[in-house]
């Protein structure tokens, strides 16, 4: 039905996470390492990713610097650019691969008042069929002798999406609607003991508007179509959703100058997909000039209500949609990061600087999202497909300078 | 649970978090004493070092998953798919 078609598969996950650019972005321009009552230090930074798996590779290239004004007034600035080719099977299953490129940029004002550190910040994202402009404000107090620090942020998100119904050459965006999100987070990190700390924070998005992904479709049997055995139609998402997500972490400062952290996060949201994450991280310091962390994550979730892989005929039930992030999976991430530290007397207007590799492997699992881009008549009959699986390594390559 | 819902059990709990520790700091002195802090003030310590790298494995995950948020440095990144 779509084939020859450019697709944008940037935004196929926009569907799943619209708030992406929202709750972190604060954090992404001030280091959510900071805590209130002191300001981060002035830095410049320049980033460079990439990802390859399932059919996807995509480059990222960044470059931020915060910088304060007076003590207690600090601005920041980034610029970040996604380069993406392939698509992913979902795509690939009914239509051409894809070329495009997002930009995103943001600045965020910070205003430290005694104990209380105040975070206002915009963000817009744009690319040729999606645009989303995010104003965010997050606020922070330490209290109780500085042992606890609590975060309350909020952040409002508005999207427009389209459909590339030309080519890559020659697009034709037709704008097919708009969402809205709210975030609504509350964070709180508190000093145990002198070796341990350990945070939890609560997280609360909503959704409204057009929250399906127009490049993705379901799939249901069709015996007049003897090729195949299926055929694909439209998906047809709930026009509104909200999520709960609430993660608890701790970290052990370990006898020897290394340390341990444990986090656990649980997951759930209106369209029934519940998931659970269990991350381990272990950091160790080479004298002054090194510190490597090895870090193993966990993840598995349940699929959404209205989800299925072959519905047993077209329009079967009011909500259908077929994403595979809305199936239910399981992945395993592996991931080493290295960070080098030199100029350590400075050098000219710098105080120091460091420069960081990491990379990441990741197995994904699907436990009903078949693969019907390699599979099918007449081998595999519609519905008995292999089970879809894939790879995926990514790597980032940073250097920050200090001033 | 209706949007609506949600936002008034998370002010209610951030009310109740904000007061309970309130009445902590009047009844219950800080256990660790600033001089007491130097391995926690160890940038090993740190939740995230780097946001912006922990913000891209954050949107790789997201990008897959159909989860989001919680971590407290979602967002921003690289629009893998």
């Amino acid at each position: 039905m779509r084939t020859l078609r450019t697709l944008r598969t940037l935004r196929n996950l926009r569907a799943l996470t619209p708030l992406r650019v929202l709750p972190g972005i604060a954090l992404l321009a001030f280091g959510s390492g900071a805590s209130a009552g002191v300001l981060p230090d002035d830095r410049a930074d320049v980033f460079y990713s990439q990802y390859s798996g399932g059919g996807m590779h995509i480059d990222t290239a960044s470059a931020s610097v915060q910088k304060k004004i007076t003590e207690d007034l600090a601005v920041s600035g980034e610029y970040l650019i996604d380069k993406v080719s392939g698509a992913s099977v979902d795509v690939l299953s009914n239509a051409s691969v894809i070329k495009d490129e997002r930009h995103q940029k943001g600045v965020n004002v910070q205003y430290l008042h005694d104990k209380t550190t105040y975070t206002l910040g915009f963000t817009n994202s744009a690319e040729r069929d999606y645009i989303s402009n995010t104003p965010h404000f997050t606020i922070s107090q330490d209290m109780f002798g500085d042992l606890t620090t609590i975060t309350m942020g909020f952040s409002s998100t508005r999207n427009r999406i389209g459909d590339n119904i030309g080519t890559a050459l020659v697009p034709n965006v037709v704008w097919v609607g708009h969402s809205q999100s709210h975030s609504y987070s509350l964070g709180l990190s508190q000093i145990l003991t002198r070796n341990m700390i350990a945070g939890v924070t609560l997280d609360v998005i909503t959704d409204a508007g057009y929250l399906a992904n127009p490049y993705r479709f379901i799939r249901f049997v069709d015996v007049t179509n003897p090729a195949k055995g299926y055929s694909l139609g439209a998906q047809v998402y709930p026009d509104t959703r909200t999520s709960t997500a609430i993660e608890g972490r701790l970290k052990y400062y370990l006898p020897y100058r290394a340390a341990a952290a444990v986090s656990y996060r649980y997951f759930r949201d209106t369209w029934g997909i519940r998931a659970n994450t269990v991350e381990f991280d272990y950091t160790q310091p080479i004298r002054n000039l090194w510190i490597l962390e090895g870090r193993v994550r966990v993840y598995e979730q349940g699929h959404a209500t209205f989800y299925s892989d072959l519905y047993p005929a077209a329009n079967y039930q009011n909500f259908e949609g077929r994403d595979k992030e809305l199936a239910a999976s399981k992945s395993t991430t592996f991931g080493f990061k290295s960070t080098y530290a030199f100029l350590p007397e400075g050098w000219k207007m710098f105080k120091r600087g460091t420069a960081t590799f990491d990379i990441s492997r990741m197995q994904i699992r699907y436990s009903d999202f078949r693969d019907i881009k390699d599979y099918g008549l007449p081998l595999y009959k519609p519905g008995e497909e292999p089970e879809y699986q894939f790879d995926a390594t990514f790597w980032q390559l940073y250097l920050s300078m200090f001033f | 649970m209706s949007p609506s819902r949600c936002r008034v059990i998370l002010f209610a709990a951030t009310l109740c978090a904000m007061g309970v520790l309130q009445g902590c700091s009047g009844g219950i002195q800080p256990w660790v004493k600033p001089y007491e802090r130097d391995r926690l003030a160890d940038p090993i310590m740190l939740w995230d070092r780097d946001a912006a790298s922990t913000a891209f494995l954050d949107h790789v995950y997201e990008s897959r998953e159909g989860s989001r948020g919680g971590t407290g440095a979602a967002g921003g990144g690289c629009g893998c798919n």
